[in-house]
């Protein structure tokens, strides 16, 4: 049994059951169809993480966010206690768009259109955030000193939220973003 | 050289055990339990505030429990219970004295003041950094001190075990190859040198940089460096418990492996490929390919899923065959409802095989696939996912062990037999729901880790979908019940070995227990209730692997 040594010194000899080597065969190739399901969506899939990324300096990812918002910030919108306004920024399709995350919101709030594509730019400005998109469900690592650079197409009209759902500190379960989407 | 009267025989098993090794096993099992105490309490709360109606905890006490649940069920309860598998796979089942037991009991010393000191600091208040972390939120310097002298201690553990093989080979204990319990430990014990190798080269560093000797550790590379530890610290959990779901199997039914080589290689799967499992918890973070990404996460195209999927036959069909051997011969399944079910070491082990399988091992795949993790990376799936693994797989497995333990190594008879009946099912169900209504919530993109999914305090206002409150509301609920589970196991296990009727001379394991000869030829094999069972399984496995790809297609297009 399991708990002594096998039975039979040439153990490796022995014939394996038919049962099991099917067993064996079919679960070997259901690896293979899943790895290369994977590699099939980098091709066909619409929805892959691009692989581009910079590292960056704090202070000039802000400034390059900064000089977006005052571009276009098209509205603001006061936070739900009115002690604070957030830009509500409007960049153009097919621009880059820049997305702060820091101790603890998410800076601007953005506005795209439907069905357009947009640049995105997403990096910390402190600590680790987790960008989760809802209701869509995306869900990202934003890094301090990694700049995530991907293109984004909105499929739906309507106001989503961004959770950080990477622990952040005792203001983490605040930590909330908005992203609007416009026909 | 072993002395004769360091030793007795084991009426039961016949096996000679070395009496400092079955003390290390005592002491090692017994502060495995306190600390499953202490980090279940603290689940149970994380659980009750999460549970949005009782929101029982405040926002810092919430993160300092969540942070002290982790590291105490997760890391010194699993380490310390391994460490005693460990002594009773090498030195108890080989025969054979425990190499150095001085240094055992440093080991057992070094990870108890470092459990204790990693708890303190997290009490204190200022490390509820989270089981994970992360750079560049810091904890106090005692924080990581505490575990870098756990896994020490983890680490002198391991020496003691590969010490004991030695020996116990160049004392002739045993005849012809190790057993495959022991095989299976020794592959536990193989991840564990690589975990706490991986473990060091992050934690001194952050150490020193608690302390100000480091100015800056990069975030990317933290994370990839912790999770070599603390990814393939849950793949010594998987090899550990597999090994306990054939010792359970040998000792209750005397099943014998169906091929020792499929089995065998199996477990060397794990030791190959296991390591790889860093990248789960990076397919979501800028900075690295997705070649990198694809291949890793995949264990190099899914060789120790392919270890685990193996396992998940084999384990059920040794069963099989064993019953069947006895005359359970009716139909597919007569074998399986006549299995001793009332024997809570057979049906913790049977109940940890179907929920690793079916809840923790197809949902882990799953949520380590590049893209489809893009829907789940950081929501409670995450978790849901792995209280399937590490509590309904590990936990309920060496709970299992614990009720042949007891009359085997604390040589005491199981107080309080029909709660102990009762206890694996109750634990069972309790973490079914706890894995299921997470992995729900995750899906509905409910966040982990986080204190109030109804942002009453937020700039900003958002509600996640009404389902996910009621999720959380049943997920605290299983909570109460794996609780319970829980503090009867504690009870049970704590009265016996203190209080528990001696035993004496040989005891009944289980229904018949005692070796089967042999099966016939692997020509005559006949498992087609496995089969079945099997078959199942894969099914569901397929269906749920393209339903997410299909709710994937249904995401915004990003590239």
């Amino acid at each position: 049994m399991a708990l002594t040594p096998p039975e039979s010194r040439v153990w490796w000899k022995e014939p394996i059951a038919k049962v099991e080597l099917t067993w064996v065969i079919v679960a070997f190739l259901w690896g293979l169809v899943m790895f290369f399901m994977m590699v099939y969506w980098h091709v066909a899939g619409e929805q892959n993480l691009s692989n581009e990324a910079y590292r960056v300096d704090p202070q000039a990812f802000s400034k390059k966010t900064q000089a977006m918002v005052d571009q276009y910030t098209v509205a603001k919108r006061k936070s739900r206690q009115g002690e604070r306004e957030f830009p509500v920024v409007a960049p153009p399709p097919g621009t880059d768009v820049y997305l702060i995350a820091r101790l603890w919101e998410w800076w601007p709030i953005l506005q795209l259109q439907k069905g357009q594509r947009y640049r995105m730019h997403i990096a910390s400005l402190d600590w680790l955030h987790g960008f989760s998109l809802q209701p869509v469900n995306i869900n990202l690592q934003v890094h301090p000193g990694y700049e995530m650079v991907f293109t984004l197409t909105p499929r739906d009209k309507g106001e989503f939220t961004i959770v950080c759902n990477e622990f952040c500190g005792i203001g983490h379960h605040g930590m909330l973003g908005k992203i609007l989407v416009v026909d | 050289m072993a002395i004769a009267a360091d030793f007795r025989i084991c009426p039961t098993t016949g096996l000679k055990v070395h009496l400092p090794a079955e003390r290390l096993i005592k002491a090692n099992a017994v502060v495995a339990v306190v600390f499953l105490a202490i980090g279940g309490l603290f689940g149970l709360l994380v659980a009750l505030t999460r549970w949005q109606a009782v929101h029982l905890l405040p926002a810092d006490w919430f993160y300092l429990a969540l942070t002290a649940h982790g590291l105490d069920v997760l890391l010194v309860w699993i380490i310390f219970f391994e460490i005693a598998v460990l002594y009773f796979a090498s030195a108890v089942l080989l025969n054979s004295r425990i190499a150095a037991p001085k240094v055992g009991w440093a080991a057992f010393w070094m990870m108890l003041i470092g459990a204790l000191t990693v708890n303190v600091a997290v009490l204190q208040g200022a490390s509820s950094v989270m089981f994970t972390s992360y750079v560049p939120m810091q904890a106090a310097p005692h924080f990581y001190l505490g575990l870098i002298v756990f896994a020490v201690g983890a680490l002198l553990g391991c020496g003691v075990f590969f010490g004991t093989l030695v020996i116990a080979k160049e004392e002739k204990t045993y005849e012809g190859s190790l057993p495959l319990v022991t095989f299976g430990a020794l592959t536990a014990a193989i991840i564990a040198v690589f975990t706490i190798a991986s473990g060091a080269i992050i934690l001194i560093p952050t150490f020193l940089w608690s302390v100000g000797l480091v100015s800056h550790i990069d975030t990317l590379m933290y994370k990839l460096v912790w999770w070599a530890m603390g990814h393939s610290s849950q793949q010594i959990n998987v090899s550990a418990h597999v090994a306990v779901w054939y010792a359970i199997a040998a000792l209750v039914l005397g099943a014998k492996p169906i091929s020792e080589k499929i089995s065998r290689l199996a477990f060397l799967f794990y030791i190959l490929f296991l390591q790889l499992a860093s990248a789960h918890h990076l397919l979501a973070d800028p900075g690295l390919s997705s070649e990198w990404k694809i291949f890793n996460t995949s264990y190099a195209m899914y060789l120790a899923v392919l270890g685990s999927l193996i396992h998940g036959m084999t384990v059920p069909g040794s069963i099989e065959a064993a019953q069947r051997a006895k005359g359970y011969t009716k139909g597919w399944f007569e074998w399986l409802r006549k299995a001793p079910w009332g024997n809570p070491a057979f049906a913790g082990m049977f109940l940890s095989l179907v929920m690793f399988g079916f809840i923790g091992g197809i949902s882990g795949v799953v949520l380590g696939t590049e893209q489809i993790n893009l829907m789940m990376h950081n929501t409670l799936y995450v978790p849901g996912h792995f209280h399937g693994t590490v509590v309904a797989g590990t936990t309920l497995a060496f709970m299992a062990l614990t009720y042949l333990l007891i009359p085997l190594i604390f040589r005491r008879h199981v107080m309080f037999p029909k709660l102990a009946q009762l206890q694996p099912y109750l634990f069972g169900i309790g973490v079914l729901g706890i894995s299921v209504f997470m992995m729900g919530a995750g899906t509905l993109g409910v966040s982990r880790r986080h204190w109030d999914i109804s942002f009453a305090d937020a700039a900003l206002s958002f509600d996640y979908p009404p389902t996910a409150f009621l999720l959380m509301g049943l997920n605290g609920i299983a909570a109460l019940f794996a609780a319970l589970g829980g503090l009867i196991y504690v009870i049970v296990v704590v009265s016996s070995v203190f209080f528990g009727k001696r035993v004496e001379g040989k005891i009944e394991l289980g229904s018949g227990a005692g070796a089967v000869a042999k099966y016939g030829s692997a020509g005559t094999l006949k498992i087609p209730g496995t089969a079945v069972l099997v078959t199942v399984f894969f099914t569901c496995f397929v269906l749920y692997y393209f339903v997410n790809w299909k709710y994937l297609s249904e995401l915004w297009p990003m590239r």
